[in-house]
């Protein structure tokens, strides 16, 4: 089953920021990279982190849709995040780690490259997505963090979830 | 004890504790319609249920207790405290009865009398208890005794002033009993416990997880020589396999719960038909999926009840029948490869074909050449269809299929098959086969396009093993045939079908459907797809799994079959529900997730069989839409294009032979395709005018006539693009008749079909043949008349007739022919019909012969069905000749042979079946 890493958020950690206006609120991000942008994930819509994984293919399914994975005895969908926000196919052969995401009593297994660690990041670094961010990413996130060196994408996991055969 | 009556304990138990409490809140709220209506229904459940366990003295008591609460129910009594008294005294004699029966596991000795003298005595109206009776009773706990004796003192004097209840001497009540009742009831809580259906059905998806986990582990141990964890493994997969055992078991139930109600329904059904009918069941402790039983339950019942009622005659008619006199219902379950099968069988007089037949020509849901075509097991099957439901059905006809289309639906949504056998004479017997749970299936694991996928096993039929064979390789294979157990894939235009015994069977190549090729599996490394042993070879062949979808076939070509799984279905995600070839997915025992492919979705995309619900639909509402001119028709229909991409269908029936012509072999003349067929030319006709020569052999369906005059076979070929298969369904034909060419059109297999004109196609070759021969106007032409109800049938067969040589007036009814009569209309011989409307065909040619101008002349009968008694009423009607519907040959035979030799008066009869 390759490595499992839960990560369970205590009641406190992953809380959202309560008063919106306080630079000094956390908000807890499980960190991911596609295609070498850093993604992150509020930490409370994880549900499981999983290693690479045996994906079976669903035929006719929506591009997005990678196959389907067992999670302790739950059928999982797997969502290709790369294609999702249209970015070009991963590089064969390379492990895919994925993020598990419950969407209306369904599990969603979202698949990044490389899941990193979690992240407790200030709502100073917070900003709104640039407008010039292209319509298939800015669907999907919800602002930007300026990090050290480099800028965290908030993805939004009820849009990024809402797989219906019509979007496709 | 039998486990019958220690449910009925249990049950009565609660119950008798639930009426304690509704009594009294009865009392306090006289009005409550609500609780008085559920005490009722508790005390009528305790009654039948008692009747039917034979409890004579419980069924008494709870007899006249009923009594009481069905006048309260219809506002005869009003609810006071003497009236619930007298009632729970009741009760608490049902608890003493009970408690003894549960203690000795029969029925103790005693007299009831007196408390169902009280009883009646306020059912009668006669003694409104006195105020003696009101003693507070109604505490819940109340002793028997006193409440049982209360009424006594006030009862005695009220009959004595009414004669009607006799009332006996009150006898010393026997209540001392009342303490081995509270002992018992006890017990009787201990014995069960009622546990949520949904508690179980966690602990049935639990275990499942738990057995797909014990899987993983024993795989990974398997590749692991570390024998420290093996000997526990073992063990936690023995328990786990025994737990998932008695999990299942907490669904699993006795059929015998499903029968419980039957003897007695049998008995009432019985009395009430006069009739003597022994029940038998067998197997009653063969067990299944308690969800299961609850949805056969009530199918079951009908049945039982249509076998009593329809199936089995009453003494008088078994007696001269020459059977004995009590007719018997037999209930026969049991497993067999992971189904149960249930078979209902009487040795009634068996389905009366005749009137089903009858029944379906009245709704017009197949016409008699249909009919005539078709196996009596076919003609019995109508009785499962929605058109036979109606309530004149009931009185009209035989009634037998009253309701039964809804049986067959209930049984099929659960995955379930039933069919039915009957012998005239000699009883009916229906088998129902459905699988034992619903939450765990048999599935056949196979490959296709690299990846694996689940088929059910019900839905399989069989395994055909086969060799692809493309359209130009073809000829290659027929000089050096594969290996002999196999056979071949033939193309038809690209579309490959097999030749399955008698039959065409339209393939589907799996990873075509799926569009498995060249899409990269980019997560699919590292599988362990090793499991199960490989049953196919990858040289080329290929295994067919026939599978059936309603009364389709359809073949699904797939590159592997590994085992058989038991699998537990699981619904897909919501993202994935518009995918109809899957029905659900499932984890397999090495842990993967694998698609459970669904042949009725998949033969609906494809186009082969229509949709269950399209089927439903069309028997009876598009009838209406269709208005008079419309036939409702089962029947065999050959499908192919021609000229387009659409389906175009001819009556099987109607075609002699399919061919492939070589391409080489159509020669031209006068600009005419022909070729050379069996030493003779035949002329090829062409639907859109022209044939698609890149195909290296021409498919052509032969039509074929006797030739009146030369008795050679005259041959016209109809070249079509591709032939797609053989649809034996029912259709409706909209007679258009706008084009040339075209009867009209249908909808088959969900599309909609043009079906061709024969006669048109027939003609349009035959008026060559015979303008050739100088035939066509030679002046003695036989005319003949045709009497036909039927439109379809009509359209069918007077080109047929044509182009025999024959000048052909069709009429619809007998009055309109015997009008030409009168008309002064002159012709050598008459076809009739026999079954038609207002006056059938038998009335028609006693009218013939009766008088007029028309008294000499031979009258064929074309009937639907021919059986001697049939062609006995024909002679005796007057007609000449007898030949069946769907004996064409035989037509034109007797058409010759009557015209050779005009009836005198005195010919005897001749008979052609």
């Amino acid at each position: 089953m390759g490595t499992t890493t839960e990560t369970r958020p205590s009641s406190t950690a992953g809380s959202t920021p309560r008063e919106a206006g306080s630079n000094e609120t956390e908000v807890v991000f499980v960190t991911l990279t596609v295609a070498d942008q850093l993604c992150g994930i509020p930490v409370l819509s994880v549900r499981d982190v999983l290693g690479p994984q045996t994906i079976t293919r669903i035929p006719l399914a929506p591009p997005e849709v990678a196959g389907s994975l067992n999670l302790r005895g739950r059928i999982v969908t797997a969502i290709d995040l790369r294609r999702r926000l249209h970015l070009p196919p991963a590089p064969a052969g390379s492990p895919q780690m994925s993020v598990v995401a419950e969407q209306g009593g369904e599990l969603y297994a979202l698949l990044v490259d490389q899941v990193a660690e979690v992240m407790s990041l200030k709502a100073a670094q917070f900003e709104r997505n640039p407008p010039t961010l292209p319509q298939e990413w800015s669907r999907y996130s919800i602002g930007i963090y300026r990090l050290q060196g480099r800028l965290l994408v908030v993805l939004d996991v009820a849009p990024l979830l809402a797989l219906s055969p019509q979007t496709v | 004890m039998d486990d019958l009556l220690a449910d009925f304990l249990t049950e009565t138990t609660e119950s008798l504790a639930e009426l304690d409490l509704a009594l009294v809140k009865l009392e306090q709220e006289p009005e409550d319609a609500a609780t008085l209506s559920k005490i009722f229904r508790l005390v009528h459940t305790i009654k039948g249920t008692c009747g039917f366990l034979g409890l004579p003295r419980l069924e008494r008591v709870a007899h006249a207790g009923e009594n009481v609460l069905g006048k309260v129910r219809d506002g005869a009594l009003s609810v006071t405290p003497d009236v619930v008294s007298i009632v729970l005294a009741a009760l608490d004699r049902i608890k003493v009865i009970v408690g003894a029966l549960a203690a000795s596991g029969s029925e103790p000795a005693g007299n009831d009398a007196d408390l169902i003298a009280a009883l009646d005595a306020v059912h009668n109206g006669t003694a409104v208890p006195a105020a003696a009776a009101g003693a507070p009773a109604t505490a819940t706990t109340a002793a028997a005794a006193p409440a049982a004796a209360a009424p006594q003192p006030a009862k005695a004097p009220a009959a004595e002033v009414e004669p009607p209840p006799p009332a006996p001497p009150p006898p010393p009540a026997e209540a001392p009993v009342a303490e081995p009742v509270a002992a018992s009831d006890g017990n009787l809580a201990a014995q069960t416990i009622r546990v949520g259906v949904d508690v179980l059905e966690n602990l049935m998806t639990l275990v499942s997880e738990l057995v797909l986990t014990r899987n993983q582990l024993l795989q990974l141990a398997r590749s692991q020589e570390n024998a420290g964890f093996t000997g526990p493994l073992q063990r936690l997969s023995h328990i786990t396999s025994d737990l998932q055992e008695g999990i299942m078991k907490t669904r699993m139930q006795p059929i015998g719960y499903a029968w419980n109600k039957l003897p007695r329904i049998v008995r009432d059904l019985a009395r009430e038909l006069e009739k003597k009918i022994d029940l038998v069941m067998l197997g009653a402790d063969t067990e299944l999926d308690r969800q299961v039983l609850e949805l056969i339950k009530d199918p079951l019942t009908h049945m039982v009840r249509n076998s009593g009622d329809h199936g089995l005659e009453g003494p008088a008619a078994r007696r001269a029948a020459g059977k004995s006199e009590t007719g018997r219902i037999t209930l026969n379950a049991f497993h067999e490869g992971g189904h149960i099968v249930i078979e209902i069988s009487d040795d009634g007089r068996g389905l009366p074909i005749d009137r089903i037949r009858a029944k379906v020509l009245a709704q017009g849901l197949s016409t008699e050449a249909e009919l005539a075509a078709m196996s009596p097991e076919a003609i019995q099957r109508f009785i499962f269809r929605a058109g036979f439901s109606t309530a004149a059905a009931v009185t009209a006809v035989s009634g037998r299929g009253v309701g039964m289309d809804v049986v067959k639906t209930n049984i099929e949504r659960i995955g379930g098959t039933i069919d039915l056998k009957s012998v005239a004479g000699q009883g009916t017997v229906f088998t129902i086969k459905i699988p034992l749970t619903l939450a765990i299936v048999a599935a056949l694991i196979v490959e296709a396009g690299g990846e694996r996928f689940a088929i059910p096993q019900i839905s399989v039929v069989e395994l055909v093993r086969a060799q692809e064979g493309t359209g130009q390789a073809a000829a290659a294979a027929q000089d050096q045939p594969a290996d002999s157990s196999a056979s071949t894939i033939e193309r038809i235009n690209g579309t490959p079908v097999l030749r399955l015994r008698e039959r065409l069977l339209p393939l589907v190549k799996l990873d075509d459907l799926l569009q498995l090729h060249g899409r990269p599996s980019p997560a699919s490394q590292g599988r362990a797809s090793e499991t199960g042993v490989d049953h196919g070879r990858h040289d080329g062949s290929h295994t067919i799994i026939v599978a059936q979808v309603g009364a389709s076939l359809l073949g699904l070509v797939v590159d592997r079959v590994f085992d058989t799984e038991e699998i537990v279905v699981k619904p897909v995600a919501p993202v994935l529900r518009h995918i109809s070839m899957f029905s659900g997915n499932t984890i397999l025992g090495d842990g993967s997730v694998i698609m459970i492919l669904d042949p009725s979705g998949i033969a609906r995309a494809t186009g082969i069989a229509g949709s269950g619900d399209g089927r439903l639909l069309d028997p009876r509402s598009s009838a209406q839409a269709a208005g008079a001119d419309s036939t409702d028709t089962t029947t065999a229909m050959l499908l192919f294009r021609a000229g387009d991409a659409s389906h175009k269908a001819v009556p099987l029936g109607l075609v002699a032979r399919l061919e492939n012509i070589p391409r080489e072999r159509i020669e031209f003349a006068a600009g005419v395709p022909v070729t050379q067929y069996r030493g003779r030319l035949m002329r090829l006709v062409s639907m859109s005018g022209e044939m698609d020569s890149s195909q290296p052999e021409q498919p052509v369906l032969v039509f074929t006539d006797s030739d009146t005059q030369s008795g050679l076979e005259n041959c016209m070929g109809l070249a079509v693009d591709q032939i797609v298969d053989v649809v034996d369904e029912h259709l409706r034909i909209e007679l258009s008749g706008a084009r040339d060419g075209i009867l009209g059109t249908a909808v088959i297999a969900g599309n909609a079909t043009d079906v061709i004109d024969t006669s048109y196609w027939l003609t349009r070759a035959n008026q060559d043949w015979f303008s050739r021969a100088g035939e066509r106007d030679r002046p003695n032409r036989p005319r003949l008349l045709m009497v036909e109800d039927s439109d379809f049938f009509r359209q069918m067969i007077v080109p047929v007739l044509q182009a025999a040589g024959y000048e052909v007036s069709a009429v619809a009814t007998a009055a309109k022919a015997l009008q030409l009569r009168e008309s002064g209309r002159m012709f050598d011989v008459i076809i009739s019909d026999i079954e038609m409307p207002d006056m059938d065909g038998l009335a028609f040619v006693r009218a013939v012969r009766a008088s007029g101008a028309w008294a000499e002349l031979p009258v064929i009968a074309l009937a639907g069905r021919v059986s001697e008694q049939d062609v006995e009423d024909g002679r005796d009607a007057g007609f000449t000749d007898y030949v069946g519907k769907s004996a064409r040959e035989a037509l034109l035979r007797s058409l010759r042979q009557c015209l050779a030799h005009p009836p005198g008066a005195d010919d005897p009869m001749r008979m052609v079946a």
